[in-house]
């Protein structure tokens, strides 16, 4: 943990460090090359625009109209027929706003921590779920957007069905591990 | 697919605004959420600048290749449609170690410069590739070893032991990851799967 903790504190430092000197090494132009490189930065931040602000809208509408809510309820009765644990519907919100939004998927599964307890199932359950998958449709938009892809073929459902598998595992592990 | 779950979210947000008399909603988020994706992407600029002069440092020096090749075996079955040696490889590798090492400020450069590479070698040009849909199902599922975010939430909401839960995440992520590669697979074989 501690160590994993560390390569990540110095992963950057030595990104910057090795590579430049590396290419240094090997004759490479390194500040030339490195500006002509980061030339691109511009203009794929904003080839991303459009597609962002796309799925953001109907993202935000979606959340702050309630109808994220009236889904949570709807859903609610599949887990009542599968014979769950009555309180794990309590859970649904956090696992629809997961693929939508990173920042509304945090902001629910602090309010299951804060409103439950950090240590009780239902807290470690949101812990686990919120640091298991990422925001899918958010990831897709900004990385088909900045190529100008429009067809994301099977990806989307790809995607879900990763999302769908991390739930169904955190609850299993939280169950299994926790009681 | 896309089509169906944007317009589903955004037709049925303005029916339940309705309904419930708060229709102001719809107008303030929209705008909200508009200003929102333009303020993400201009402020990636920097950022996206700094790692793809890197980018292309590394490169010229012949370190992407070394790491492609170095993971050739693990890349062969998950990308076959990629030629070996190719940019994108390398770029791929480099997104998802970020991601395992929960350096999310450095995985989105990475990431956009391997769906640059990976459109190149796109015949399709407006539709996704195989291999493009592969990393996204990475990428999305990618273990992060040390979720810092929630264990920080944990730790202000008073947690006996907020670090308890990195070993169910890893499991769940794990899960998620398996299930990502073994479905693309299948989906892969079946050849041009449309949704």
């Amino acid at each position: 943990m501690n160590i994993i903790a560390e390569i990540s504190r110095w992963a950057i430092p030595a990104f910057l460090l090795l590579v430049p000197l590396v290419a240094y090494l090997r004759k490479v132009k390194v500040y030339e090359v490195f500006v002509t490189g980061a030339e691109g930065g511009f203009w794929t931040a904003v080839k991303i625009i459009p597609y962002l602000v796309g799925m953001l809208v109907a993202i935000k509408v979606f959340v702050d109209s309630g109808a994220i809510d009236i889904l949570a309820y709807l859903v609610k009765p599949v887990f009542g027929f599968f014979g769950l644990r009555q309180d794990l519907t309590q859970i649904i919100p956090l696992a629809i706003m997961r693929p939508l939004s990173g920042s509304g998927a945090l902001g629910v599964a602090t309010q299951i921590i804060s409103e439950h307890g950090p240590d009780s199932f239902l807290g470690r359950l949101a812990s686990t779920m919120q640091g298991s998958t990422d925001t899918t449709f958010f990831v897709l938009a900004m990385y088909f957007g900045s190529v100008g892809i429009k067809k994301y073929r099977y990806a989307l459902k790809l995607g879900l069905i990763a999302d769908i598998t991390g739930l169904v595992a955190s609850v299993y592990i939280v169950s299994k591990v926790f009681g | 697919m896309v089509n169906a779950v944007w317009l589903f979210l955004l037709v049925s947000g303005i029916i339940v605004a309705a309904l419930t008399g708060r229709i102001d909603v719809v107008t303030n988020s929209a705008m909200a959420a508009a200003k929102l994706g333009v303020e993400v992407a201009i402020s990636l600029i920097g950022i996206m600048s700094l790692w793809l002069g890197l980018m292309r440092l590394a490169e010229e020096a012949g370190l992407v290749r070394a790491l492609a090749r170095a993971l050739e075996p693990l890349t062969r079955l998950l990308f076959p449609s990629i030629p070996r040696d190719h940019p994108a490889l390398g770029a791929m590798i480099l997104n998802i170690s970020a991601n395992i090492l929960g350096l999310g400020n450095a995985a989105t450069p990475f990431g956009l410069k391997a769906m640059d590479e990976l459109q190149k070698l796109n015949q399709g040009k407006d539709e996704a590739s195989e291999a493009m849909c592969t990393f996204l199902a990475l990428n999305t599922s990618a273990i992060t070893l040390i979720p810092a975010t929630i264990i920080a939430v944990r730790l202000k909401a008073g947690s006996a032991n907020p670090t308890e839960i990195i070993g169910t995440t890893i499991f769940a992520t794990g899960c998620a990851m398996a299930a990502a590669i073994f479905v693309d697979y299948l989906f892969r074989r079946r050849k041009g799967g449309r949704s």
